[in-house]
């Protein structure tokens, strides 16, 4: 299949972009890497009557740490960020999971910004903001507005961004140098889109926990932490029964559906494996005291 | 603007111009305007990676993106891997290593093949798995291409392959 006709823009600034979309009155859609966006268009499962291109736009890729914050442009390549010394030092939960995003080609062109912006359930990006605590930046002609993601996400493909609005950055506070993380991920094809993925970052000494972090892919609409679990590690410990228990817990919070790739019970069984798994690889690691 | 655009870049080397509607897709552009057929059309929506093409230096599948984004790129296409009749040496280890049999899938293999080794230069055979899963081949089984990657990966002495592609 072929895309359907549109008018086609690529400006060179933020603002251009704006105004176009501005223009088009919510009939324009914002092209950024094309790897979910493109597949709809062949499909012509979207038919927007312009794409505004923020390929051209040349100050909206780039990586810099800034005060213990990376802040990483929207359109900043998934394989910028595989390869980036940055990302692997400040952000190795970001450095891992964006391995597991398809594959290289589709890396080469998918960015960050189109990830979030684009809210599948089942992608890393999304996972990982939610994780490590970050934010997105967005602009429109009412200004800019920083979210979290239980502000940005709302449920399946859908986020809170208007129309007229660019997310333009995401601003990742750099992981504690101690601390020790892993995305754990279960598809049944290398490069598929996860069936469920958990994040886990955990700061301890020997048994003893001061911070974890979990976050989900793919076992709801929206990517969730998974506090009460969080809370079990943290005033548990790390040992086995407390691990176990977390993943336990993990599983009652989730409240996955069934689809064509998995049932409900299923993705809620995935979700008790995977915390554990990812906490106990997290554990493994050397870093850390 | 959905009138005809005109586009220009370079392809394997040679600078290629055309005109053609913002929609049209570069794997279409390259097969129907610049009749370069060696990149294919399969799934048109980034799963199969038949029409994988290097894009200043990165694999990426020309299904996926639009004839008017590669303006001002440098393009190569499987076309432009043998030089002067001689085949690339990725090539040559697919032929010798039986890395293809119908061929379909072999020019979008290639690619990613030529994009992995310039970031992995001495890969294990697990990542190698990994990265020709980026293509689906319906005839060979994959063990072919493996062996054929592996033995490219042995026998490059990276410096010694033509610079570009
Ligand atoms: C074969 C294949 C396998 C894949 N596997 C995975 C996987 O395992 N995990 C995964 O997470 N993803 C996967 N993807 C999706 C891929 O990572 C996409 O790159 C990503 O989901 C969207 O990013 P993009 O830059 O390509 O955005 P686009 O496709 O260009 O855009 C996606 C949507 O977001 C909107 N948008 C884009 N940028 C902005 C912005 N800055 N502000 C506001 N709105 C914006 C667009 O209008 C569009 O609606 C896969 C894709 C393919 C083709
Ligand atoms: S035709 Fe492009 S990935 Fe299948
Ligand atoms: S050789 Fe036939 S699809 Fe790969």
């Amino acid at each position: 299949m072929k895309p359907p006709r549109f008018e086609y823009h690529a400006p060179a600034t933020v603002d251009e972009a704006v105004a176009l979309l501005v223009r088009y009155g919510g009939e324009a859609k914002l092209l950024a890497g094309g790897q979910s966006l493109m597949p709809l268009l062949n499909f012509r499962l979207s038919r927007p009557a312009a794409l505004v291109d923020l390929n051209r736009v040349a100050d909206l890729a780039g990586i810099r740490e800034d005060g213990g914050i990376v802040r990483i442009g929207a359109m900043t390549r998934q394989r910028a960020l595989e390869f980036s010394d940055v990302v692997r030092r400040r952000l190795p939960l970001l450095a891992e999971a964006t391995r597991l995003v398809g594959h290289l080609p589709i890396r080469s062109r998918g960015t960050i910004g189109g990830s979030l912006a684009h809210a599948d359930p089942a992608a890393e990006d999304p996972a990982v903001l939610t994780a490590l605590e970050g934010v997105v930046v967005t602009r429109s002609p009412r200004g800019e507005r920083v979210l979290a993601a239980r502000e940005l996400f709302e449920t399946y493909l859908t986020t809170s961004l208007a129309p007229d609005e660019i997310l333009v950055e995401v601003r990742l506070p750099a992981m504690d140098p101690r601390a020790r993380s892993a995305f754990e991920e279960f598809s049944r094809r290398h490069g598929d889109f996860a069936i469920v993925g958990i994040a886990a970052v955990i700061v301890g000494e020997g048994r003893r926990c001061t911070m974890a972090r979990l976050a989900t892919a793919g076992a709801g609409p929206v990517p969730i932490r998974l506090r009460a679990a969080e809370e079990i590690l943290e005033t548990a410990g790390l040992e086995d029964r407390a691990i176990e228990a977390a993943a336990r817990r993990a599983a009652e919070l989730v409240e996955p559906d069934s689809d064509i790739h998995a049932s409900a019970d299923y993705r809620r069984h995935l979700t008790r494996v995977l915390t554990e798994r990812a906490v106990r690889r997290a554990l493994a690691r050397p870093g850390g005291p | 603007m959905s009138e005809p655009v005109t586009v220009r870049f370079k392809v394997n080397g040679t600078a290629r111009e055309g005109r053609c509607e913002p929609r049209k897709l570069l794997v279409d552009f390259l097969r129907e305007d610049l009749g370069l057929t060696g990149t294919h059309a399969g799934c048109e929506h980034g799963i199969c990676g038949a029409c994988t093409v290097i894009v200043n230096g990165e694999a990426a599948r020309s299904c996926l993106m639009l004839a008017v984004q590669a303006d001002g790129a440098e393009i190569t296409t499987v076309e432009g891997l043998a030089t002067d009749g001689k085949l690339h040496p990725l090539q040559e280890a697919f032929r010798e290593h039986h890395g293809l049999q119908c061929g379909f899938c072999t020019p979008g293999m290639l690619m990613t093949a030529l994009d992995f080794l310039r970031v992995n230069p001495d890969p294990t055979e697990a990542e190698i798995r990994e990265a020709v899963s980026a293509v689906l081949c319906r005839c060979t089984g994959y063990q072919g291409i493996v062996r054929a990657v592996e033995a490219a990966a042995t026998g490059w002495a990276a410096p010694n392959w033509p610079r570009s592609p």
